[in-house]
């Protein structure tokens, strides 16, 4: 069982992500995008940004970072080989793009108790060099119970 | 760039429908790319070892992937600025086979005001729906 107390315990934030432009085309690739504001630059800024611009799930990059330090944190004792993902949603200010240099700080939002499973939901806020918000990363994962 | 007439838009209308085919390929390809490298999306004999019946794409590759006809209807990844999915049941990928996915997105809301536009996704595997309550938030 995921431990109730982590419910509001904020993590430190992360190192900072630098956003490449091929790290951006080798996702769009891989999620079959072809946009071409994803891939192309000039298309990209002829559509008014200042890159590349990365795709609406790129942000699982940069929340995997700071899950990261949630999954080995003991007080959450949280059994990563019974963990399945329930559900994921990104809340964009901005779409992030190129060159974007970005820092993540989790906070657990809830745990609850589903019968023997436990339902752990992650809020993950994005920021850019300039300490704006970019986005907000929101995920559930299910811990399943011992048999 | 598309120009989509937000007051011409009618909800329930469909504005995409597309199939993909997820092959082991795509899946290495989605664990490089997004650094998820469970070995349950690329070995038999580790998902079988965890009781799945095999090898299963990454939750985030068909949330990354269904969002696509959104981004293809509105011709910039850009506007999409709110996107959720609930994970409802796995997609497994036949080594020889793949595995096809067709999505399906139609218009759920329209907010004149905010100039944005909720589009409703389905996306479905084997006659099952993998995603549930799948929605994209498009400014116009």
């Amino acid at each position: 069982m995921v431990n109730p107390n982590v419910q509001g315990k904020k993590y430190p934030e992360t190192a900072p992500y630098l956003v490449g432009r091929e790290k951006i085309r080798e996702f769009a690739n891989a999620v079959f995008s072809t946009n071409p504001v994803n891939l192309n630059v000039f298309a990209a800024q002829t559509a008014g940004y200042p890159d590349l611009v990365a795709p609406p799930t790129f942000a699982v990059l940069i929340q995997e970072r700071s899950l990261g330090a949630v999954l080995a944190d003991p007080e959450a004792d949280i059994d990563f080989s019974r963990v399945v993902h329930g559900d994921q949603r990104f809340l964009h200010n901005r779409p992030i793009v190129a060159g974007d240099e970005l820092t993540s700080v989790l906070e657990v939002a809830s745990v609850k108790s589903l019968g023997a499973h436990s339902m752990i939901t992650f809020s993950t806020e994005v920021y850019d060099a300039d300490k704006k918000l970019v986005l907000t990363a929101i995920s559930t994962l299910v811990v399943r119970g011992g048999e | 760039m598309t120009h989509i007439d937000i007051v011409a838009l009618e909800v329930g209308q469909e504005v995409g429908a597309e199939s993909f085919t997820f092959t082991r390929d795509s899946l290495v390809r989605y664990a490089g790319a997004s650094g998820d490298f469970n070995p349950i999306h690329y070995r038999d004999d580790f998902a079988q070892s965890v009781g799945l019946a095999g090898v299963l794409a990454h939750g985030m590759l068909s949330m990354g992937t269904a969002v696509q006809v959104v981004v293809n209807w509105v011709g910039d990844a850009g506007k999409v600025i709110d996107y959720g999915v609930r994970f409802t049941k796995p997609v497994f990928v036949d080594a020889h086979e793949g595995a096809l996915v067709t999505v399906v997105a139609k218009i759920g809301l329209i907010d004149l005001e905010a100039k944005t536009v909720r589009v409703d996704i389905t996306c479905v595997c084997n006659e099952t729906a993998v995603l549930g309550k799948a929605q994209a938030v498009v400014k116009l």
